[in-house]
């Protein structure tokens, strides 16, 4: 069953990843993606930014994502946490981790799944600079990437 | 009566994160809805003016300007997403 959660806390990338093969001997790939906080966007310094999101419909969104990649891929399990609230450059962001049996469904169930993530679960960053709180704009290239999975 | 929720910017630059208002009468939709919106004064017009990009849900799903509204619905408006 697909796990997801946000959070503002951090989370231990080792011990995640660890809960979707412990106790079982039928996983034979995790594939992992963990998202970052970087200094810089575009050109300009970031020093800090602050997540938010829709309580309750941010979930279902994560829920059907996976659910949708476990339809069309064999999965055994996934997990998505993502947190929310003020980050720092270098802190995570999102883990996504997913066992299958294999590696092949396991690397193309995680990439959809952020894929999707970045396009249709309701978050938003709001970018700390110099010149003062800038709300991020989404990218034209992240559409075309969710585009290419064509469900 | 439905509620309506505001997200990020869009929040910001309504000054509202949530309302109650009276549905408009007859078959309501998210697009009378909006119009509803639109015809208030200042920041509202200029928020929901065609040609702005924003994203709608109705009860937690994604929606679009067809979709029936409903008393008692749960309507949020926000940008577009930029998680991840």
């Amino acid at each position: 069953m697909p796990r997801v959660r946000v959070q503002e806390q951090d989370f231990d990338v080792g011990r995640e990843l660890e809960s979707l093969t412990r106790g079982r001997t039928d996983v034979g790939g995790l594939a992992s993606f963990v998202g970052l906080v970087r200094a810089s966007n575009d050109g300009h310094a970031i020093q800090g930014m602050t997540l938010e999101h829709y309580p309750g419909m941010t979930e279902k969104a994560l829920e059907d994502i996976c659910a949708q990649a476990h339809a069309r891929w064999q999965l055994l399990d996934t997990l998505v946490i993502h947190r929310v609230g003020a980050l720092e450059p270098g802190d995570r962001i999102v883990l996504v981790g997913v066992a299958s049996a294999h590696r092949g469904d396991a690397f193309e169930a995680c990439e959809f799944i952020m894929d999707y993530l970045k396009t249709r679960a309701p978050f938003w960053k709001k970018e700390a600079t110099a010149q003062g709180g800038k709300w991020v704009e989404a990218r034209a290239s992240d559409d075309v990437a969710a585009g290419r999975w064509k469900v | 009566m439905v509620t309506l929720l505001y997200f990020a910017s869009l929040r910001e630059s309504l000054g509202c994160s949530r309302e109650q208002v009276a549905l408009p009468s007859g078959n309501a939709t998210v697009s009378s809805l909006v119009d509803v919106l639109r015809n208030r004064d200042g920041g509202w017009t200029e928020a929901f003016a065609p040609g702005k990009s924003w994203r709608v849900a109705v009860n937690q799903r994604m929606a679009d300007l067809s979709t029936p509204v409903k008393p008692g619905d749960e309507v949020a408006f926000f940008p577009p997403v930029t998680g991840g």
